[in-house]
């Protein structure tokens, strides 16, 4: 069993909007998995039927080895969740949350409570009433970091962090990867995502679009080409895998599949080419290509 | 101080959008309500002598003085036709404006959304404004259309204005108040709660004046409620009386405003004091009584003092009972026990209708927990569906019982004080232990609903108030003793007194764990729903 999660054909319909059409999902052990999409394309249905919070109309879900549904409340003795919305009850104290989660998840690190308390900043004495959105995300990601279980679900996490804060979040997440726990981290931030996810899966009306290592996304994406030449040539356009040319007097731009490259250097070098620049593939431009074809 | 009040009328426009329901069905539900007792009465006592004769006996009854008030002159229609809606409606008119100022003020503020509204072109008093002003449209509709209906039931036009103004009145009233708490305090429910408070208050004290020759009258002075039927609508109407509950609106809505402009937004006068670093909570359990232990404790305190008072009285209104020809009505009220038990069991049945609207609020935390997302939280540790849900309702049943045998107590302390016999204590306790099964009901109503129809749990609130009022208008209007049946208000034994009517109390409790088992049990199986 090397996944931790792994879902098949999932549906899930609420009324007639119907919220996961289809998705499959695998998380390995050990890896950091980026779960990334639009608004209301499904993360957070996908992340409530991993938990048993709801259950899926069709499909099949399986986690750590069970049955979310069935077997929710052993299963989550061994993952700590965050949600992406933090709403917790006012009139208790931050401290009296994270210990109350950790207990009830089946006991917390005490040393690492207090480390990840004062990491994060958080003053654990203050009525969660009068906590701001970061800090109430604080209170429940030391209550998830703290515990000791192989998976954590991660909606959106730092979505009200401040940048330092931020920073924090990822070498915890750097840790938890070497210490061979497994994450689900679902976030808008591309760079986060770069940074910490080994594989990323790309969810768009309800099913998985795109799903595989950075490198591999980025290998999908095209490079920005721009090439000033002595003499415009005649029939770049033409050329396969080169994209959206725009020739402003000798200036030329167009972006380009991985593929197309080779035979754009050849006809650019032959038309006298006096300067280029190649911008990498950026994730932002895939997340853009997909989550914009949702839009349309 | 007009900057402060801009936007105001756009703030109105939401709450009415938001209240589009809540309000027309409430304002015409009391018209309808006191529109049907007039044309219903009128068809049961159609001339002046029965009427006298009707009101003689329950002005002579304690329990029942207690409970709705006097009627002012016994030959008129309108009097004996409202005397049960006059006080127990004002009180009702009273909580309808409570909730609503609450709602739209400091439950707005402590969800978030004043603060959204508030960086709008609003004033800083805005928004208090707005609810006050909603509120007091929704009074002043209510007084209108109630008198109305009044009219349309063949009352006297006069006495009708009078019976709506003071409606009316009594809803501006007690909308002051709670603008006043909602400053107070910095969460709603414990608005709400000193809110609600003032109403009881209010309605005690009228209670204990009503009763003059067992009490003091003077306390009717000190009520708005008291106020409202010291207007005599039907028995020679006293206007000025009107300008009472005018004048102390008029009194606490600039307060309200003073605390308002002083403070900060989401601050109250009673600060957030810090709470420990460390806690001690850990499961589901301790959590349902830490969140539900100050609504029990306010509870809790209320009801010790509603028990006292009603004891402490029940010992003076055998001797007002000397009119013959009583047995009706002793007999419908408590059986044919003593008169002093007629009226404890009178009471106890009030004191357990109260009880069971805590039950119906603590239990409904269950849906509040859900739709505050708590719920989703909780739910994603190792706690079970069965755990987390029981937690709520295990309080809601273990507090019913507790502020009964409270209420119970506190009565059988008063009653003893005054008789010297101090086995009144222990018989008392139990005549409000009786009353125990049919709260729990209540308590399974709202978990089965939650359970089935999370979205629908709201309505038990309905039902209550159809359990209550079919219970007191059932008879008079007409209603198939089947319906009547369906409250489970009417199959509590009538204690004290000789009429145990134990299979009563085993048939509520197992009704109560049937609807709580089925609620439960369907809560396992669906989505959560926040």
């Amino acid at each position: 069993m090397s996944d931790v999660i792994s879902l098949t054909g999932l549906a899930k319909s609420f009324g007639r909007a119907r919220a996961l059409d289809g998705l499959d999902l695998s998380v390995q052990v050990g890896e950091v998995h980026g779960f990334l999409g639009p608004n209301g394309a499904g993360k957070t249905t996908t992340l409530r039927i991993l938990l048993g919070l709801l259950r899926a109309d069709a499909g099949e879900a399986r986690l750590l080895g069970g049955d979310p549904w069935a077997d929710a409340a052993e299963l989550h003795r061994r993952l700590a969740y965050v949600p992406g919305d933090v709403t917790l009850w006012p009139s208790l104290s931050g401290g009296e949350v994270i210990d109350l989660l950790g207990r009830m998840r089946g006991g917390l690190n005490p040393r690492r409570r207090a480390n990840l308390l004062e990491l994060f900043e958080l003053d654990p004495t203050k009525k969660c009433r009068t906590y701001s959105k970061g800090n109430r995300q604080k209170v429940a990601l030391v209550a998830a970091l703290a515990s000791d279980v192989e998976l954590f679900l991660l909606d959106e996490p730092t979505s009200g962090l401040d940048p330092l804060m931020e920073a924090n979040f990822r070498d915890c997440v750097n840790e938890l990867r070497g210490d061979g726990h497994s994450v689900l981290l679902s976030s808008h931030i591309l760079g986060e995502v770069e940074a910490l996810c080994d594989r990323v899966s790309i969810i768009r009306d309800g099913v998985v679009v795109e799903s595989g290592t950075i490198a591999q996304l980025r290998h999908l994406t095209r490079t920005a080409v721009r090439a000033e030449v002595a003499v415009v040539p005649m029939g770049i356009d033409a050329l396969p895998g080169v994209h959206k040319v725009v020739v402003e007097g000798n200036r030329i731009t167009a972006s380009v599949d991985s593929g197309g490259l080779p035979a754009l250097m050849t006809v650019l070098g032959g038309a006298g080419v006096t300067a280029l620049t190649s911008a990498p593939p950026t994730l932002e431009e895939l997340f853009l290509r997909h989550y914009e074809s949702a839009a349309r | 101080m007009t900057g402060d009040l801009r936007g105001t009328k756009e703030l109105v426009r939401l709450s009415l959008r938001r209240d589009r329901w809540l309000l027309p069905v409430s304002v015409l539900g009391f018209a309808a309500m006191a529109a049907s007792s007039a044309s219903a009465t009128a068809a049961l006592y159609p001339d002046p002598v029965a009427r006298v004769r009707a009101a003689t006996t329950v002005n002579a009854t304690a329990a029942i003085v207690a409970l709705y008030g006097r009627i002012y002159d016994p030959a008129s229609l309108g009097g004996i036709a409202l005397f049960k809606l006059t006080a127990v409606g004002a009180a009702l008119v009273a909580i309808l404006m409570v909730v609503l100022v609450v709602r739209h003020t400091r439950a707005e503020e402590e969800a978030g959304r004043l603060e959204l509204v508030g960086a709008g072109v609003v004033g800083r008093a805005a928004p208090l404004a707005a609810a006050l002003l909603t509120a007091g449209g929704a009074s002043v509709a209510l007084g209108v259309c109630t008198a109305v209906g009044l009219v349309s039931a063949g009352l006297p036009a006069t006495g009708a204005l009078a019976f709506g103004a003071g409606w009316a009145a009594t809803g501006m009233c007690f909308a002051a108040v709670a603008g006043v708490a909602a400053q107070v305090t910095t969460g709603a429910r414990a608005a709400t709660g000193l809110g609600l408070i003032a109403v009881g208050a209010a309605y005690v004290l009228r209670a204990v004046g009503d009763l003059s020759e067992a009490g003091p009258g003077w306390a009717s002075w000190l009520s708005p409620i008291g106020w409202n039927q010291q207007i005599r609508a039907f028995a020679g109407e006293r206007w000025g009386i009107l300008a009472l509950p005018l004048l102390a609106a008029a009194a606490l809505v600039p307060v309200a405003f003073a605390l308002c402009q002083r403070r900060d937004l989401g601050a109250g006068l009673v600060g957030d004091r810090p709470g420990p670093a460390q806690g001690r909570l850990g499961t589901p359990l301790g959590l349902a009584w830490r969140l539900q232990r100050p609504a029990l404790l306010a509870w809790t305190g209320a009801l010790m003092v509603l028990g006292g008072v009603l004891g402490s009285l029940a010992h003076n209104v055998a001797g007002l009972l000397d009119s013959p020809g009583l047995a009706a009505i002793i007999e419908q009220l408590g059986g044919k026990q003593g008169l002093t038990d007629a009226f404890l069991a009178a009471e106890m049945g009030l004191v357990g209708t109260i009880v069971a609207a805590y039950g119906i609020a603590a239990a409904g935390r269950l849906r509040a927990e859900e739709t505050a997302g708590h719920a989703e939280i909780m739910l994603s540790t190792a706690a079970r569906r069965g755990r987390v849900s029981a937690a709520h309702w295990l309080v809601a049943l273990a507090g019913v019982a507790w502020l009964l045998l409270v209420a119970g107590f506190a009565a059988g302390a008063g009653h003893a004080l005054a008789t010297g016999d101090l086995s009144q204590i222990g018989r008392i306790t139990i005549a409000a232990a009786a009353r125990v099964p049919s709260a729990w009901v209540l308590v399974g109503l709202v978990v089965l609903t939650w359970g089935v129809w999370p979205r629908a749990t709201a309505a038990v609130w309905g039902a209550y108030i159809a359990f209550v009022v079919i219970g007191e208008f059932g008879q008079l209007w007409g209603i198939p003793q089947v319906i009547i049946d369906l409250s489970p208000f009417v199959h509590s034994p009538l204690l004290p007194g000789p009429d145990p009517h134990v299979a009563g109390l085993l048939w509520l409790t197992a009704l109560s764990a049937a609807l709580i088992a089925a609620g439960t049990t369907a809560f396992r199986r669906r989505d959560l729903a926040p």
